[in-house]
């Protein structure tokens, strides 16, 4: 019975986003990688609807836009490839090499090379789009997954999922210039806007750990506590920074919540409720609402950014992982 | 560095494995000390496998020492960006003689050693001179008096106890409300250990027993298993769960679907509590069991997976630390500073009062986890992992010296 006021009310809220329209929703796309589907579902922001759900290759995980939006990179790693997707077509163009098991990767600013977690493989592949090639190879840490890369461009991150380290990669040599401990079972990492700052978020730590970059000297831990839940539970994962510099939004993993961070004071100021095991999360263009994957429940949380609020809930894939946004034409 | 682990070595006393590791990596970390190289012994006794009545699923000769490789390996990945390396030294007995002969010889190389033996020889092993200030991990022997009235302060237990089993199973039986129990034990002394266990749980958990009865059978069960069990299962009063204790794996294979009375299988048999299991699949495990798959050419088991355990407690501790020294290690893995994770979902930590590793424990049949304990509900003012096993009031071991 709760479940049908809880669906009830999202739907009301729903209906109030839509008549709100692209005005404040920035419009565009969502996309949604579905990892035990072997599909993508596309979600249209302005009406919050599922409008395409397109085959791709198997377990696909990490996914991105090309700078320009016009091309979509997606790690399939049970395929051990990164597959090249037009986004207007769904048609995947060509496959680039990966290496084995890629997980996550990211996108260098030069918006040309490709820098792959090989999960299975302790190694961080490196790959120029417009050759197809794969132009270096780095040794990691066991099962290397989050990986960032500096607004600068200058450094590469991988985290270690084994290891519980963060690996400080200069993109110049290719080479891995230091490397940080963090808490147990490292999961994504970012910079903050002006390349100050680190952030690495810990599973099974709980924890996540923010370093000074040009020290790389760990200069906060943030800790997170929710009432109810027991710490074991709260497992921060994906999490993304608000680019006014004030709000990092966290997943939680199987606490089934989203925490929001103040950048100033590093310290939760409040939790979201959504669905089952929070994983991933994207912000559409203009920030004003964020799409949260929740694995186990199938489905993506809509948070009204402003307002902090769960806004819709809506059904995807099985195992849903990462999300990306692209503008609407 | 899992290649490098090779397939499946040959199996002779005193091999030397080394954990090869390259130091490629130009600049440290500029947190951590000086080079610290550390050597952990692997110590098996060897004991040919009781006969068992069907000729499937032989057990690995190399069961135990594969998961103590790959956690080796994975401390030596990790330990090659902060100048420390780790080496594993692999010694096996097939006497009781040799075996804590070899043992002393490993102790005078390293004071961390990971133990596959019977409780009574660990205990040997515990209780000689070179290994007062050593720290053993036990990957083989489930008995719960290890962690009770027969507990030594130089012993770690990676290994579930027999009490942290069942009572997986019987939270798991409380969830689904099969609260009568019927139990068929081996006359193995470890199936009886395992019987009083589930007994001790059952208790615990406030589930009934309608009925126990022991295998005595010798027939082959392959040929006459369909006549025999219904007869075997036909007087115990109505139930809800016929749990088996076989923990060979002997005669339990042959009750599913045999049984008087349509009734699910639990135990050692049919939804299996175990500390590990290949069906093992969420919390990120698919990785390590296809890290383990490469290297062994064959699923990761229980044993394996507390191997495993073992090697990587010690990496975590030596690379938090930045020390080797056995006592400051001892410290710090009983402290709450310690934790590492196991692809359970949880961080594992020692038990201050016995030094048993919690663990979540799942429960699986062989295609699947049907549900992992701690069972949602069942709760504990420390840790809910403590609703699994020897809580520090039902534990009678001292030798910790903790008190609560």
């Amino acid at each position: 019975m709760t479940r049908h006021i809880v669906v009830g009310l999202g739907l009301l809220l729903a209906a109030s986003v839509t008549s709100a329209g692209s005005a404040w929703a920035g419009g565009g796309e969502v996309w949604v990688s579905n990892e035990k589907d072997d599909t993508v579902s596309v979600i249209d922001v302005d009406t919050l609807e599922v409008t395409r759900t397109i085959e791709v290759g198997e377990r696909p995980r990490g996914i991105t836009f090309s700078n320009d939006h016009s091309i979509l990179y997606l790690c399939a790693s049970d395929s051990d490839a990164v597959q090249v997707i037009d986004p207007d077509s769904g048609k995947i163009l060509h496959n680039l090499p990966s290496g084995e098991d890629p997980e996550q990767f990211i996108l260098h600013p030069d918006n040309r090379h490709l820098y792959i977690a090989n999960e299975d493989d302790a190694i961080t592949t490196v790959v120029d789009v417009e050759t197809r090639k794969v132009i270096s190879q780095i040794d990691v840490g066991v099962e290397p997954e989050g990986m960032a890369v500096s607004p600068d461009g200058k450094i590469v991150i991988t985290t270690s999922e084994t290891t519980n380290m963060a690996h400080w990669i200069d993109t110049v040599s290719q080479k891995i210039f230091a490397n940080t401990l963090v808490d147990q079972r490292p999961r994504h990492a970012e910079f903050t806007g002006d390349g100050k700052e680190l952030w690495v978020s810990t599973e099974i730590g709980g924890t996540i750990s923010v370093f000074d970059v040009a020290s790389r000297a760990e200069k906060a831990k943030i800790r997170f506590e929710i009432t109810g839940i027991h710490p074991d539970r709260i497992q921060p994962v994906g999490f993304k920074m608000t680019d006014d510099e004030r709000y990092v939004f966290v997943a939680l993993g199987p606490a089934n919540q989203v925490a929001v961070v103040d950048r100033e004071t590093y310290q939760p100021i409040d939790y979201i409720q959504v669905g089952r095991r929070a994983w991933h999360m994207a912000f559409t263009g203009d920030q004003k609402l964020l799409f949260v994957t929740n694995g186990v429940s199938g489905d993506v949380t809509v948070i009204d950014v402003e307002s902090q609020k769960p806004v819709k809930t809506i059904k995807v894939g099985r195992f849903p992982w990462g999300a990306t946004w692209r503008p609407g034409k | 560095m899992n290649k490098l682990c090779g397939r499946a070595l040959p199996r002779v006393l005193f091999v030397l494995f080394t954990a090869a590791i390259s130091v490629f990596c130009g600049t440290k970390s500029h947190a951590q000390t000086a080079d610290i190289h550390v050597t952990i012994g692997y110590l098996e006794r060897i004991v040919p496998p009781p006969p068992v009545l069907s000729n499937l699923d032989p057990v690995p000769e190399d069961e135990g020492i594969q998961g103590a490789r790959l956690g080796v390996a994975d401390n030596a990945t990790t330990g090659k960006f902060l100048g420390q390396k780790f080496e594993l030294v692999e010694a096996s007995a097939e006497s009781d003689d040799a075996f804590l002969a070899a043992g002393a010889g490993l102790l005078g190389q390293t004071p961390f050693l990971i133990v596959d033996a019977p409780a009574e020889l660990l205990l040997a092993l515990s209780r000689l001179p070179e290994a007062e200030h050593a720290i053993l991990f036990n990957i083989s022997a489930a008995d719960t008096s290890l962690r009770s009235e027969s507990c030594s302060a130089n012993i770690l237990h990676t290994i579930p106890s027999r009490a942290m089993l069942a009572d997986a199973l019987s939270q798991f039986a409380v969830k689904k409300r099969w609260t009568r129990w019927a139990i068929i034990s081996g006359d193995r002394p470890s199936d009886q250990l395992f019987a009083e266990a589930l007994r001790n749980s059952a208790m615990k958990f406030r589930l009934e027993l309608v009925g126990e009865k022991t295998w005595k059978f010798d027939a082959d069960m392959r040929r006459s298993a369909g006549s025999e069990v219904p007869l075997f299962t036909q007087d115990f009063p109505d139930h809800d769960l016929l749990v088996v204790a076989d923990e060979a794996n002997d005669f339990g294979r042959y009750v599913p679907y045999n049984t008087w009375l349509p009734r699910p299988v639990g135990g050692s048999e049919g939804i299996t509590p175990s500390g590990w299991s290949a069906s093992v699949e969420e919390f990120g495990a698919a990785q390590l069991q296809s890290r383990f798959r490469e290297m062994a050419s064959r699923g990761m088991r229980a044993v394996d997976y507390v191997g495993w355990l073992a090697a990587r407690a010690i990496g975590e501790a030596v690379t938090r630390t930045g020390n080797a020294d056995a006592g400051a290690l001892r410290d710090y893995l009983l402290s709450d500073e310690f934790q590492l994770a196991g692809f359970k979902g949880r961080p594992l930590t020692f038990r201050k009062w016995n030094g048993q590793m919690r663990q979540p424990i799942p429960l699986t049949h062989p295609h699947a986890v049907v549900l992992q304990a701690p069972v949602e509900g069942f709760l504990h003012r420390r840790n809910e992992l403590d609703t699994l096993g020897l809580d520090y009031r039902e534990s009678g071991c001292s030798a910790f010296g903790y008190r609560e």
